[in-house]
């Protein structure tokens, strides 16, 4: 695998692979020196030209606990600011060293450039670009789904007749995108709840049904529900008519969940909007993997790290 | 001026004859002296003869963007397509809706000397879509405007294109109109469909080029005007101007090359080259353009050649300039696109390329192409000819075709008499007579 740029060109096997390779490295955590020499000598360059801080510190954390050089850079205050092209800023940060080459980028495409333009020859892992995808997202809640499904029968498994609903702004998500092809890739039956303005043009040639009435669904009993932020920041127009309006209609709120079926689990990839679309009572319930998220997603990018630092394979 | 005697073209791709120049105009092959001193023989043989191609819709960029384009590189890209005419979008800067801006581009196309620059005046003043611009102005100048757009925008405030349709009309013009709601393609990028969806950019409906061209035809019949539709994309668009065309509309149509050869697909590679305005559709909305080509409803093809300079292509997908290069290679996609599939003959190209765009835009000397006594101005082809398609002329290099290979090959092209193409070169503008450099 030279570079992760979405989940839609990954096979099963290596996804699985990948989700057991993430299983191998949070062993990690376990031990006295919790790091390993996997990546040493080997530079990686955080390229973040969009706002990030969970992502960016998951993979400064999981480069750093293979012994990586890390080089961070952040749009904010940068060249970027005095007109540097994308083009020229990856080529820059190669010219230093930089063997993988992880990219946040408000643009769809962006890695996806970055990786066939020619303009570069290091490996390229999408942290997440504008509306199309962001795979490490969709493969540490594949990940957090099999161990709290499997726990240690997981390895080497997938999510064959897992139920998923993923609920909300589903036209901007980029999360939404990613896991609908992975967990459709590792054998789940994944269901999306939008209002009809939210539900991406083309929703009926996705591998995934789609209603818009989230209590039909939840009536249906899911194993997870997959609350997305309603990212207002990226909507222009009228999607709803008010946050209650949507609330009442798409949130996970404390009425919902008190009915939900004891198996459900609540997932949410953060940040969050509490009283939105998700309300705390769900969030901070024993059933919310959501911390657990952001931990297993350390191990995850360790694990792609790893795999496309080590080349090879095509993904 | 020299005298030239073409040897057995195939007129049109009809029967093979002589054709015969002298001092700018087709003169009868039997009043030349084959064998007289400075006569300039060319072997027609396997060539197709055609008018001189006319192109409705070409952005120079100059005044403003001489990065991209200036009227002189453009002209040679021009000629080098085989054409001898070409008609100037006015999204310039300054933009081109006054006398002065029209005039001097209009001027540094006489002095370019390889194709007629017709500047296309701004319907509104800076393309704002709020004021009429200098209509009346400009077509009193002495490049005499006749074609209006704000192309590159649209005239989306109806009672602003009902004006301009009404006021045009006092000065035998004719509004085209580049139709895109504003509100239903903000941000859009590609073709709005599963493919957008899957990518994750934002889409652009059909339904936002069709409803412009609904509102639009109703004011032209409703204004008694004269309207010309750009570059339509859509089956859509295709079927509402058949169905008005039938009742009786007078309005007229166009389609780009690229949208009769081109489909989103090759947006997957999120490559900015084929980001474009309209954007590239599907497989059915590219049959039905050639088919409305073929019958009619669809008069012209035109190249909404867009010249941008590579910093503009070699970014992020969003951050790319919209529009691709055209005129270069306009008559092998038409061959490849409509020939090829039996659309049209040569005659038709004759007719979508050069007689009815010239018509459109009021430019004379296109109705009675190649016959005695008429402007030669004149494209001679190789249709058997298989080439990698290369940009050699314009300035820029946003060309969508790179990876094809595009049948037929423009050999020569005479502007009103004057060898602008020779064997596949352009002339070097200081070696073309009769206009100071």
């Amino acid at each position: 695998m030279n570079h992760l740029l979405g989940t839609d060109t990954l096979s099963r096997e290596e996804a699985v692979s990948l989700l057991d390779s993430a299983k191998e490295f949070a062993r990690v955590a376990d031990q006295k020196m919790p790091k390993l020499p996997a990546l040493r000598a080997v530079t990686v360059v955080n390229l973040f030209f969009e706002d990030s801080t969970r992502t960016r510190l998951s993979f400064e954390a999981a480069a750093k606990k293979l012994s990586a050089d890390v080089i961070t850079f952040q749009g904010q205050g940068s060249s970027l600011s005095k007109g540097e092209s994308l083009k020229d800023t990856a080529q820059t940060l190669e010219a230093m060293g930089a063997k993988v080459v992880v990219v946040r980028h408000a643009s769809s495409g962006a890695a996806h450039r970055l990786a066939h333009s020619g303009w570069l020859s290091s490996s390229v892992v999408n942290a997440g670009d504008g509306t199309h995808q962001h795979p490490t997202q969709a493969l540490l809640d594949a990940y957090t789904l099999r161990e709290r499904l499997y726990g240690e029968n997981a390895a080497g498994v997938g999510l064959d007749g897992v139920s998923v609903a993923i609920v909300g702004d589903v036209a901007h998500s980029r999360v939404a995108r990613s896991n609908v092809h992975l967990l459709h890739l590792l054998g789940a039956q994944v269901t999306l709840v939008a209002p009809r303005t939210l539900a991406p043009k083309g929703i009926d040639s996705w591998p995934v049904n789609y209603d818009h009435d989230f209590d039909r669904v939840l009536n249906a009993g899911p194993d997870a529900v997959m609350m997305l932020r309603v990212q207002r920041e990226r909507m222009r127009g009228s999607y709803f008519p008010s946050p209650r309006e949507y609330t009442k209609h798409f949130a996970l709120s404390e009425d919902r969940f008190a009915a939900l079926p004891e198996h459900t689990l609540v997932m949410h990839p953060g940040p969050m909007n509490r009283g939105v679309e998700i309300s705390s009572v769900a969030a901070d319930s024993p059933r919310s993997t959501i911390l657990d998220q952001v931990t297993n997603g350390v191990w995850v990018r360790m694990a792609v790290l790893y795999q496309v630092s080590r080349g090879g394979q095509t993904a | 001026m020299s005298e030239i005697l073409i040897r057995q073209a195939a007129l049109l791709g009809g029967p093979k004859s002589d054709l015969a120049i002298k001092d700018g105009m087709f003169v009868d092959p039997v009043d030349l002296d084959p064998s007289a001193r400075g006569t300039q023989l060319i072997d027609g043989e396997g060539l197709v003869a055609l008018p001189g191609l006319v192109d409705l819709h070409t952005h120079l960029r100059q005044p403003g963007m001489e990065q991209a384009e200036t009227v002189l590189s453009g002209s040679q890209a021009a000629a080098a397509g085989g054409f001898t005419a070409v008609f100037a979008m006015a999204n310039t800067q300054p933009v081109a809706d006054s006398v002065g801006v029209t005039d001097m581009v209009h001027r540094l196309g006489q002095e370019a000397g390889y194709v007629d620059v017709r500047p296309i005046g701004a319907v509104s003043k800076g393309l704002a879509g709020e004021e009429l611009a200098g209509i009346a102005g400009m077509a009193g100048g002495t490049a005499k405007v006749r074609v209006f757009s704000d192309d590159g925008h649209c005239v989306s405030d109806s009672l602003l294109m009902r004006r301009a349709l009404e006021y045009v009309g006092t000065f035998g013009g004719v509004i085209a109109q580049h139709a895109q709601d504003p509100r239903l393609t903000e941000d859009a990028q590609i073709n709005e469909g599963a493919l957008s969806s899957r990518l994750g950019l934002a889409g652009w409906p059909a339904v936002a080029e069709e409803a412009i061209i609904a509102r639009d035809i109703l004011l032209a019949e409703y204004t008694g005007s004269r309207l010309h539709l750009c570059h339509l994309s859509t089956k859509g668009s295709v079927d509402i101007v058949r169905e008005a065309k039938a009742k009786g509309a007078r309005i007229t149509a166009e389609v780009t090359p690229h949208h009769l050869l081109l489909t989103e697909e090759l947006t997957a590679s999120f490559n900015p080259l084929y980001k474009v305005n309209p954007p590239l559709r599907q497989d059915d909305d590219v049959q039905a353009l050639r088919e409305a080509v073929a019958d009619g409803t669809i008069d012209i093809v035109a190249t909404d050649h867009a010249p941008h300079p590579s910093e503009s292509k070699e970014c992020a997908f969003d951050e790319g300039a919209f529009g691709m290069l055209g005129l270069e290679v306009a008559l092998s996609v038409v061959q490849k696109a409509l020939i090829e599939p039996g659309h049209l003959d040569w005659s038709g190209v004759a007719r979508v390329l050069s007689q009815t765009p010239a018509h459109i835009g009021g430019l004379a000397g296109y109705d009675n192409p190649l016959t005695v006594g008429a402007p030669a101005h004149l494209t001679l082809v190789d249709p058997a000819a298989l080439k990698d398609v290369q940009m050699r002329y314009t300035r820029s290099g946003n060309n969508p075709y790179g990876h094809l290979q595009l049948p037929g090959e423009v050999r020569h092209t005479f502007f009103r008499g004057v060898h602008t193409l020779a064997d596949g070169r352009i002339v070097p503008a200081d070696e073309l007579p009769g206009v100071a450099k």
